[in-house]
């Protein structure tokens, strides 16, 4: 494995500087300078990033693990380099244990299809809990269909957190996996995944976290959550899209057949039957994404020269004085309160529709998500068609806080909002 | 282009007081349209005696494009024929799109709506209510979805 360079930390976390290293942020949308607050639908990417995945078609495209020719060995050595970058970077024991996957959603699919389905059946239940995104239900809805085994979902409370008292009545000796997203999308509640998963593994559950939300917010160390997988995508983490990763405790990996035929994933094929490759290349079947995975590295190394406590730390500051702004204008209510959260930000306007909210903000240039967040299960609890959601990312400046409110009042008006 | 030419007074009054938002009884055309991207839902409730629409109303909920498009549209097409009506929904149509020829200001009002067409995400909000309409004087039993 590669160790990581600890990073020359800057003092003071330095946001113009940061906002440099992002060049889409320099422009202007309907005349307007654009504040990106869409952070947890997509991230930006810096320059870092970009560059990296330029150089490697310039210098060293060339198919993986094929080739005894020069630009082949360079390609397999950044490939597999971001392997051992997410390796160190996630704490895992071992490089063979990253699999590279499309996304999130792939990772989890592939767990659904290769880890559940051969093993559930009647009587097996996957629990899941009532804040998850769409693409850690619907990959275990499909799962127990082929199966029977049945799917529970642990209840919320008002303030968007796991009602801890359910998951452990919920939990039981038929649980065979426990599903759960370690930040909600939709609401911003971290979820304290290190205790969720203790008790599950207690209760003899398989422990997956979808770590879509959770990667780009703070430290994560797989061996100290002790999950048996953890899915992110790069795209969220200042990488590219179409690339992401899938954590597996490696004797669970290798209890598993393959999900996918093709190239790279075999050792033999013959007619009469083909043998598979070893961890992690037996999930990676045909050529993998080379250019997104050195892009991934890089963006590690990106948020590594930052420090992910001090991106933390800042987005956690921007957050709290967002809820301060935010909650100051009449008619505005959250969705989501809970106590532990990250940098997303979920919210209703009176007489304003979230989608002409949209509309309206990006006329300020504000960028933000309006929707149900692939979360409809959250916005039926709600009792909202859809809310608006604004994301922080290490870019984002109080600046952009003040704008969004700004945008916010002009909408009230708009639509002949009082007060 | 200037915001207000989306959300015109008019907009913004149909969308804050919508006409017409009642459900009906003994409607004999009833029709769901539901845009699974925003979330907005609405049902539409058409009388039809002698081939005219002698009453239309909508309940729902959705986005003030959505909200006042349906509430211009039940004013537009009270009392006309189906088949007028069915001429009309085929301009708001083009209108909305921006394949239309011609002044929108024919169309009196709804031409408020005519800067939907500038906003591609916002389109099928407009066009919801039309939709579901069209389907209820076709009596087609299945919700129209538009996404």
């Amino acid at each position: 494995m590669t160790a990581i360079p600890t990073p020359n930390l800057p003092e003071t976390y330095d946001v113009a500087r940061v906002r440099r290293d992002f060049p889409i942020l320099d422009q202007r949308i309907h005349g307007q300078p654009l504040i990106y607050l869409d952070n947890a639908a997509t991230a930006q990417k810096p320059r870092a990033v970009l560059e990296a995945m330029d150089r490697y078609y310039r210098e060293a495209n060339a198919n993986v693990h094929r080739g005894v020719h020069t630009l082949s060995e360079r390609a397999t050595a950044l490939y597999e380099g971001a392997r051992d970058h997410v390796q160190a970077f996630l704490n895992a024991r071992a490089r063979e244990e990253i699999i590279f996957v499309r996304g999130t959603t792939e990772a989890i699919n592939l767990v659904a299809q290769s880890y559940a389905r051969p093993r559930l059946g009647p009587g097996d239940e996957i629990l899941i809990t009532h804040l998850e995104h769409h693409s850690n239900t619907v990959p275990w809805q499909m799962v127990c269909e082929q199966t029977g085994a049945a799917l529970k979902v642990v209840p919320i409370t008002p303030a968007g957190e796991i009602d801890h008292a359910a998951f452990g009545q919920l939990l039981g000796p038929r649980t065979r996996i426990f599903a759960v997203a370690h930040v909600s999308n939709a609401l911003g509640t971290v979820n304290p995944v290190a205790e969720l998963t203790a008790q599950a593994r207690a209760a003899g559950a398989m422990v997956l976290i979808d770590g879509a939300q959770g990667v780009p917010h703070q430290r994560v160390d797989v061996q100290a959550l002790d999950c048996d997988f953890y899915a992110f995508s790069a795209h969220k983490l200042y990488g590219p899209t179409g690339i992401g990763v899938l954590y597996g405790r490696r004797e669970v990996l290798e209890a598993m057949p393959p999900w996918q035929g093709g190239g790279d994933m075999i050792r033999t094929v013959h007619f009469a039957g083909s043998t598979w490759n070893d961890l992690p290349y037996k999930f990676e079947a045909g050529t993998p994404a080379i250019a997104e995975a050195v892009g991934l590295g890089a963006a590690l190394a990106y948020v590594e020269s930052l420090g992910i406590e001090r991106i933390a730390a800042h987005e956690a500051a921007l957050t709290a004085y967002a809820l301060e702004r935010l909650g100051a204008i009449p008619g505005l209510r959250f969705i989501g309160t809970a106590r532990d959260r990250a940098g997303v930000v979920s919210f209703v306007l009176d007489g304003v529709h979230p989608h002409d909210l949209g509309t309206i903000l990006d006329h300020a240039g504000v960028a933000i998500r309006a929707g149900h967040h692939c979360a409809m299960p959250v916005m039926d609890f709600y009792g909202v068609p859809a809310t608006a959601r604004a994301s922080f990312a290490c870019y984002n400046t109080r600046g952009d806080v003040d704008a969004l409110v700004t945008a916010l009042e002009g909408a009230r008006k708009l639509f002949g909002g009082r007060g | 282009m200037d915001l207000r030419e989306l959300y015109q007074d008019i907009i913004v009054d149909h969308n804050r007081n919508p006409r017409n938002f009642r459900p009906m009884a003994g409607a004999v055309r009833i029709a769901e349209g539901y845009n699974p991207l925003c979330g907005d839902k609405l049902s539409v409730y058409a009388k039809i005696e002698d081939g005219r629409i002698a009453d239309v109303s909508f309940v729902g909920s959705g986005c003030a494009i959505s909200t006042a498009s349906a509430s211009l549209m039940t004013e537009a097409v009270m009392g006309k024929t189906v088949a007028e009506a069915e001429v009309l929904f085929a301009d708001m149509h083009a209108l909305l799109t921006g394949t239309a020829s011609g002044d929108p200001a024919r169309l009196g009002k709804l031409a408020a709506l005519a800067g939907v067409k500038d906003y591609p995400a916002r389109v099928k909000c407009a066009t919801l209510s039309w939709h579901t309409l069209h389907a209820a004087l076709q009596g087609e039993l299945t919700p129209v979805v538009t996404e």
